[in-house]
């Protein structure tokens, strides 16, 4: 065959040629038809006298695929005529996210997706055999598929029905929506809207702010005396990087980091599901402190009911507003947990390929649309109110073995109570199980446990009582990440739960870079094997986590390097 | 730019802030594996193969997108990072297939190109455990008649991505999916062949492995020798590199010059085999005695060996010039004229007109640069005294705003139009005003698609709006202009509103637009032959000189006023002095002095009268006998005017009308096919010389191989012609005396290029002129201080609405623009013989809007006839929403659908060109049978 091609004669050459001569009845590539370009304006609106946004571009791939349930190939291509980009500057982006599924113009979509979460707490309480049965059950015109955490550790195995969540999904309940087409986002009832809010005090202190009663100097120091830092997981102090912003040049932004998708985190949702303006609140306080003329937050897709509450919020806060608000545009993710990572997060937001950014540049300096940007995660803002309004003693008087403040914990697998545990900073497993998760689960032993979700490695139970805070845990190979802590019992390996977040990084690797696109899909096959090749893997854990652009392929080895260092008796080592 | 220190491998180090760490290593020779890093993309940092470690940073840092700074130490060789670096490469190699498509040289086991270089150098073997898990294969993508698609042996490096997009803004390739999923995709991950791809090659010149290769030049790369030379086509003058394997072109390659960068269309990179084509000439042939001239056989499809038969070179030079010599002595001077090539060398150029002024004794000597900017030439003589262009294409670079007229320069002038986009791509607004949206659009910040004709009426328009709102540049005109009070006045009554009735385009439009463009802080105006070929081109040229004049926006870098040139040499051979009415250097033949000049230059008596253009020339040959200047013998060199001519069936007619044609050229053309003598020559790639481009840089080819049987080459044709008749020439060495011609033609042409010598040209390949002294770097931008009038200020004109010469009506409602398109050059004598160009575009077609489509009950890929008052062509629909309602275009490259079959022999009254872009049809559809 190789022989073959290179020793293509001319004479070869001419005959393949021939086979390739073809008149063209049309302009070279696919061209839009009036059809598909009538059906993306009913959807788009008619472009602007400047034209689409091109940040907007995941929108409108929102648009055509909630109403089509899948992306066409024709609409692909219909959008980037009227977005005036090529086809490929679409298609490229809408191949990266998971939630666009595009078919030829042939194809049928299916009625309902449903996806079953398959990460490691929902895969402890039987999501695969979950998803089997659905596969089996369900019709033609419905799709089955698995999905990477849906945020909703506590409630597994988790489910969505289209866009509606069923927590502790059984086969009967899932069936049961399915049939009575209950797609959309269920209610918030217990959320705390605007009036609410208000009544209790909400936005006084925004207010204040704004009117600089409260001088920006001092929101500052209240911040960096607290010692808050970032809740993402990267945890770099809050109070530093308003100052590094705010002495940047104008035109600065703000990006709000909404993806959580770290496997064993949902603490985010569970806050902004109650009290939405606790966290709109902060970032209008960190808006006018640090001189942001916009805002973006970027929400995952997978949380259809906080997207609605949210946006009926901004609305209300829009047609209400409590001091003069930054311009305020909320994003939807599309599958994605690269996202999360802020440089890619903005590359999301500026409608492309969730890729991350080299550093340097930093964020704070070229960040969203080239300018300086002040990327948080929710959390963070979600503490600034109490912070400000209770003083940075009374956060700091909190702690526990020589740590100091709270956090916020998202619990899940073998315990009790799982769920969202404020408590102190610095606590220990086997404390955070017994005093706020009601013990472990029934008939459960701790066996180990992994304290910062899928990234943050897996340590063994006799490791139980370190202190969990940023920094305690790296001379374990660990780190706490955004305390997703997620706890196995005798009855699950170690290797088991390895493999699954290695599977879950390969899924969601952006593929940009060699040692995470290559690294993490070798990693998982091998993992895979009875006895691990270890020579190999911790080759290919030092280059990933050596090599990698960001922190995703840097940390994929953390789950390689604790089985072997805590649990080689399970991968066939000495 | 500040210098920092900082250690590298333990070695103080000092380089200039902000250098990539990778770069200074180089310098020092330090060799880091790099495989997503290319010189002149934008270093992307993502095959992570250049990691080094800098003390006190968590992870390793890619060398290709860090830069160094002040104590920095960095280390390329610590166990660390060379870990890394051969990890990357052995993880990259155990997922290649064994056999790849790229070797080192000849070598199979070496197959992977850059990665297999860097895997070799550090003796890197991938273990079985990894090749084990190797990636599933991907069947090859071998749908494109130019090159494979191998994504086996892909690296996801990007860099092809780049070249697509970053260089050449074609925008078709992009990486698709996710992780380990990761694809370059053409479109929708389309078929790279039936994708939107044009075909430039940025990609496999990019392509490290291999994934992406030229078909001729798969697996051992290996070539006998590389060559130097100019790309043939266009008039932007890409630099090429001819692979030349066993006396075969294999492949070409991009060179760094200054017109190009490295970059190519796919005419330069896949258009060369047809030098290699079994239609070659190779033998003189002389008519046989009673074989007719008649263009009827033209569509017939006929064997040549029924009207010519095979002579020797003596024998066909002896007929060919005696026969001119003859009839010059029987009827004078005036019965004989020449065209001579805008795709021969200046050398050649030169040599020609000097053969027709002192061997036929007339002027009568023209070529193509009289069918697409003659009008623009007249009107910049006369405005600005220079027919050249004043800046350079790249110059839109520091433009910050393009206005594009009545050109297609993505299909004409891609290479040209990359510059453009990519000034697009850093904020440069582009306005296209054509009546025709071409691909230029999607860059465009706004397109003015105004009614074809009404160029005089928009620009007009424009001149009113910068007048009356006070935005000319009153100093400019009071310093550098004459007659900008009259010009003021005369476009007083223009006003949008009332033009806007006449051009369709709306008022407000017109008003941004002009606003734009005069308080832009550079603003500068490039035009192709949608301006040039109407019978008021010289007036639309004259407006485009004015609009740059009362704003001022000429002399500075990113201003000015660019007409592209088609050809590779039209700039040169008009230079050289290919036009009836000026000697070498745009001398006027009717100007004593320069008459007395050349007289006494080359020894001889000559014609003060200047001599006949193209189509009057074609004219003169079907004058009555009684006719002192009926043209009855001509000599034409590598030109078609059997194709390239408007109304071909009276060209064609008047060529088969002379008492004796003598055709020099590559293949049989429709020309030749009318000949009494065909004289075989030789191709650009078979002989050294130099052409000019449109930017006035005078470039060197060099011979890259030698002319298939006994064709010559042509300089030494011309000299042997002028041997017989009656001429004592002598230009002795090598190359048939080129150097000595080109000597000879700087010396006739030094106030443009006296200070360009031949072994200036060999030493550097490319000199910009005017160029007057040894010293003399080159001026890419004129005008400066003074234009090239006798008075050294600009001389305004003003132009009035002038309409078509033929307007549609009941019978023709159809306007005919005819043109190029990308693949075809000309009339397509050499590119339709280019195998991969003619794949790609192998048939007529006849580009209409869906609209009229409809109207005509016709759909895409239907056979229509499209028929004018002198003749009718039969070829397919395609669609095109580009093209405006009411209006066909039709490529003039095919012999089979002649477009020029149609075209109206109108002339503008000054630059003598025909009205190619506009006349009147009807388009019905074509029942087969």
């Amino acid at each position: 065959m190789q022989t073959d091609k290179t020793t293509e004669t001319r004479m070869d050459l001419e005959q393949v040629r021939a086979q390739l001569r073809k008149p063209r009845p049309q302009l070279k590539g696919r061209q839009a038809t009036d059809k598909a370009l009538a059906e993306v304006r009913a959807l788009t609106g008619l472009p602007p006298p400047g034209g689409h946004r091109r940040d907007l571009l995941i929108e409108y791939l929102h648009s055509l695929n909630d109403h089509y349930n899948a992306l066409f190939e024709s609409h692909i291509v219909a959008l980037a005529a009227e977005m005036r980009l090529s086809v490929v500057e679409v298609f490229e982006v809408a191949s990266f996210y998971h939630h666009f599924q595009i078919l030829k113009d042939d194809e049928s979509a299916p009625r309902i997706t449903v996806r079953v979460c398959d990460s490691l707490s929902c895969s402890l309480a039987g999501s695969e055999s979950l998803l089997h049965q659905l596969q089996l059950h369900m019709k033609a015109d419905v799709s089955v598929v698995n999905a990477p955490c849906l945020g909703r550790c506590e409630q597994a195995p988790a489910v969505q029905v289209g866009q509606q969540a069923v927590p502790r999904a059984t086969l009967e309940e899932v069936v049961r929506r399915v049939t009575d087409n209950q797609t959309t986002p269920l209610d918030l009832p217990q959320a705390l809207r605007l009036e609410a809010y208000v009544q209790a005090g909400g936005y006084q202190l925004a207010q204040r702010v704004a009117g600089a009663e409260h001088d920006a100097e001092s929101v500052l120091q209240v911040l960096e005396s607290s010692g808050l830092r970032g809740l993402g997981g990267a945890g770099f102090p809050a109070g530093r990087k308003w100052r590094i912003v705010r002495n940047q040049p104008a035109g600065r932004l703000m990006a709000v980091n909404i993806d959580e998708g770290e496997p064993g985190t949902f603490k985010d949702r569970i806050c902004l599901e109650r009290d939405p303006h606790r966290f709109l609140e902060g970032v209008l306080i960190a808006a006018s402190v640090v001189g942001c003329e916009a805002v973006y937050i970027y929400l995952r897709d997978e949380y259809h009911e906080a997207r609605v509450l949210l946006t009926q919020e901004l609305a209300a806060l829009q047609a209400d507003p409590p001091c003069a608000l930054p311009r305020i545009e909320l994003r939807r993710g599309a599958g994605a947990y690269i996202c999360g990572e802020e440089s890619a997060m903005i590359e999301s937001i500026e409608g492309k390929r969730g890729a991350p950014r080299l550093r340097p540049p930093y964020i704070a300096e070229v960040g969203l649309f080239g300018r300086p940007t002040l990327a948080h995660n929710f959390e963070t803002l979600y503490w600034i109110r109490e912070l400000i309004e209770q003083g940075a003693e009374s956060f700091v008087a909190q702690g526990r073995h020589g740590r100091k403040g709270l956090r916020r914990f998202s619990v899940s697998g073998r315990v009790k109570v799982p769920g969202v545990k404020l408590a102190p900073a610095g606590i220990t497993l086997r404390e955070l199980v017994d005093e706020y998760c009601g013990g472990m689960a029934e008939g459960h032993a701790l066996y180990a446990y992994l304290p910062g979700g899928a990234s943050g490695g897996i340590l063994p139970a006799r490791l139980a009582d370190v202190p969990l805070d940023f920094d305690t845990l790296q001379p374990y190979g660990c780190f706490i990440g955004s305390a997703a802590v997620v706890v196995l019992s005798a009855s699950d390996s170690a290797r088991e739960a390895a493999l699954n977040v290695m599977r879950f990084f390969a899924h969601e690797s952006c593929g940009q870079c060699t040692p995470c696109r290559v690294g993490t899909d070798k990693a998982a096959q091998l993992m895979a094997q009875a006895s691990w090749d270890a020579d190999t893997l911790q080759d290919l854990a030092q280059v990933m986590g050596d090599a990698s652009i960001c922190g995703l392929g840097q940390a994929a080895p953390n789950p390689i390097r604790c089985v072997l260092d805590y649990f080689a008796h399970e991968v066939g080592r000495p | 730019m500040s210098t920092i220190e900082f250690s590298l491998n333990g070695q103080q180090v000092q380089a200039p802030a902000g250098k990539s760490i990778f770069s200074i290593a180089k310098d020092l020779g330090i060799q880091i594996p790099h495989l997503c890093h290319k010189e002149g993309l934008a270093p992307d940092g993502n095959c992570r193969a250049c990691m080094v470690e800098i003390d006190g940073e968590r992870v390793l840092a890619p060398s290709c997108c860090r830069s160094a700074s002040s104590g920095m130490k960095v280390q390329t060789d610590s166990v660390r990072a060379v870990k890394s670096q051969n990890m990357v490469l052995e993880l990259l190699l155990a997922d290649m297939p064994d056999q790849g498509y790229k070797w080192l040289k000849d070598d199979a086991c070496a197959p992977h190109g850059e990665l297999s270089q860097w895997v070799v150098a550090r003796g890197v073997q991938p273990r079985e455990q990894l090749k084990a898990l190797r990636r599933e294969a991907v069947p090859a993508d071998l749908s494109h008649p130019a090159m494979a698609v191998n994504l086996d042996a892909c690296i996801q490096c990007n860099l092809c991505q780049r070249a697509c997009r970053d260089l050449q803004v074609n925008d078709v390739i992009g990486l698709a999916f996710r992780g380990a999923h990761t694809q370059v995709v053409f479109d929708m991950a389309d078929p790279m062949g039936e994708s939107s791809c044009v075909a430039c090659g940025e990609c496999v010149q990019a392509c490290p492995t291999g994934a992406l290769m030229p078909k001729t030049q798969l697996g051992a790369q290996s070539v006998d020798r590389a060559v130097d030379s100019v790309c043939p086509f266009c008039g932007v003058g890409c630099q090429i590199t001819y692979n030349v394997r066993e006396e075969k072109i294999i492949s070409v390659a991009g060179r760094d010059g200054p017109a190009n960068q490295g970059r190519l269309c796919v005419k330069g990179r896949f258009g060369f085999d047809y030098v290699h084509s079994p239609e070659r000439l190779t033998v003189p042939l002389i008519r046989k005695p009673n074989a007719a001239k008649d263009p009827a056989m033209l569509a017939q499809g006929l064997d040549w060996r029924e009207v010519f038969r095979e002579a020797t070179w003596d024998e066909a030079l002896d007929i060919a010039g005696g026969r001119l010599l003859g009839l010059r002595n029987q009827h004078g001077p005036k019965s004989l004229a020449g065209f001579g090539s805008a795709k021969g060398s200046n050398e050649e150029a030169y040599l020609f007109q000097k053969l027709v002024r002192t061997g036929f004794g007339s002027n009568n000597v023209d070529h193509c640069t009289r069918l697409c900017h003659a009008s623009s030439v007249a009107a910049l003589l006369e405005g600005v005294g220079s027919g050249a262009v004043s800046n350079p294409v790249r110059d839109v670079a520091q433009a910050d705003l393009i206005f594009v007229i009545g050109a297609n320069p993505t299909s004409n002038h891609p290479v040209a139009a990359s510059w453009m986009k990519n000034a697009a791509q850093r904020g440069t607004r582009i306005v296209l005003a054509d009546p025709r949206i071409t691909d230029i659009g999607r860059h465009a910040w706004r397109t003015l698609q105004f009614n074809a004709d009404t160029d005089v009426a928009l620009l007009n328009a424009m001149l009113n709006v910068i007048v009356t709102e006070g935005l000319c540049n009153e100093a400019f005109l009071k310093e550098r202009a004459d007659n900008a009070v009259e010009l003021k006045a005369h476009v007083q009554h223009f006003t949008p509103e009332a033009m806007s009735l006449v051009c369709g385009i709306p008022a407000d439009t017109i008003r941004e637009v002009a606003r734009a463009y005069a308080t832009a802080k550079t603003a500068m105006i490039l035009w192709g032959m949608g301006v040039s070929q109407h019978v008021h081109g010289t007036d639309n040229v004259r407006c485009l000189i004015a609009l740059a004049s009362i704003t001022g926006q000429i002399g500075r870098p990113g201003t000015g006023l660019h007409p592209l040139r088609g050809q590779n040499n039209v700039q040169g051979a008009s230079d050289a002095g290919l036009i009836p009415m000026m000697y070498p250097n745009y001398q006027r033949v009717n100007d004593s002095s320069a008459h007395d000049w050349f007289e006494k230059f080359w020894d001889t008596k000559l014609d003060k009268d200047p001599g006949y253009t193209v189509v009057e020339i074609m004219q003169k040959a079907l004058a009555p006998d009684s006719d002192p200047h009926k043209v009855r013998g001509m000599y034409i060199m590598g030109e078609n005017p059997a194709m390239s001519d408007p109304d071909l069936n009276h060209a064609r007619h008047a060529l088969a009308s002379l008492e004796h044609l003598v055709v020099q050229d590559i293949f049989m053309t429709e020309t030749a096919w009318l000949a009494d003598v065909v004289l075989p020559a030789s191709a650009w790639p078979e002989k050294t010389g130099s052409v000019s481009n449109t930017d006035r840089m005078v470039q060197l080819g060099l011979q890259a191989i030698e002319p298939p049987g006994q064709a010559r080459a042509d300089l030494r044709i011309i000299q042997d012609l002028a041997l017989r008749l009656g001429l004592t020439w002598s230009y002795p060495g090598a190359d048939q005396g080129m150097a000595s011609v080109f000597e000879e033609m700087r010396q006739a042409m030094a106030a443009a290029i006296g200070g360009i010598t031949w072994n200036r040209l060999l030493r550097e390949s490319s000199v910009t002129y005017p160029c007057l002294s040894p010293q003399d770097p080159g001026q890419a931008i004129v005008f400066d201080h003074v234009f090239a009038t006798p008075d050294g200020r600009v001389q305004l004109h003003t132009a009035e609405i002038i309409t078509a010469a033929e307007l549609p009506d009941i019978d023709f409602p159809f306007v005919l623009i005819t043109g190029r398109q990308l693949e075809h050059w000309h009339t397509g004598s050499m590119t339709r013989r280019a195998q991969v160009l003619d794949a790609l575009e192998p048939a007529a077609s006849a580009s209409l809007c869906a609209a009229d489509m409809t109207r005509l009950g016709v759909a895409a890929g239907d056979m229509v006839a499209v028929t004018s008052r002198r003749g009718r062509v039969v070829l397919q629909v395609r669609q095109d929403e580009g093209t405006p309602k009411g209006a066909v275009f039709i490529p003039f490259a095919y012999v089979e659908a002649a477009a020029n079959l149609l075209t109206h022999a109108a002339l503008d009254p000054v630059g003598k060109i025909p009205e190619f872009k506009y006349c009147a049809v009807q388009i019905a559809p074509s029942i087969p049978g």
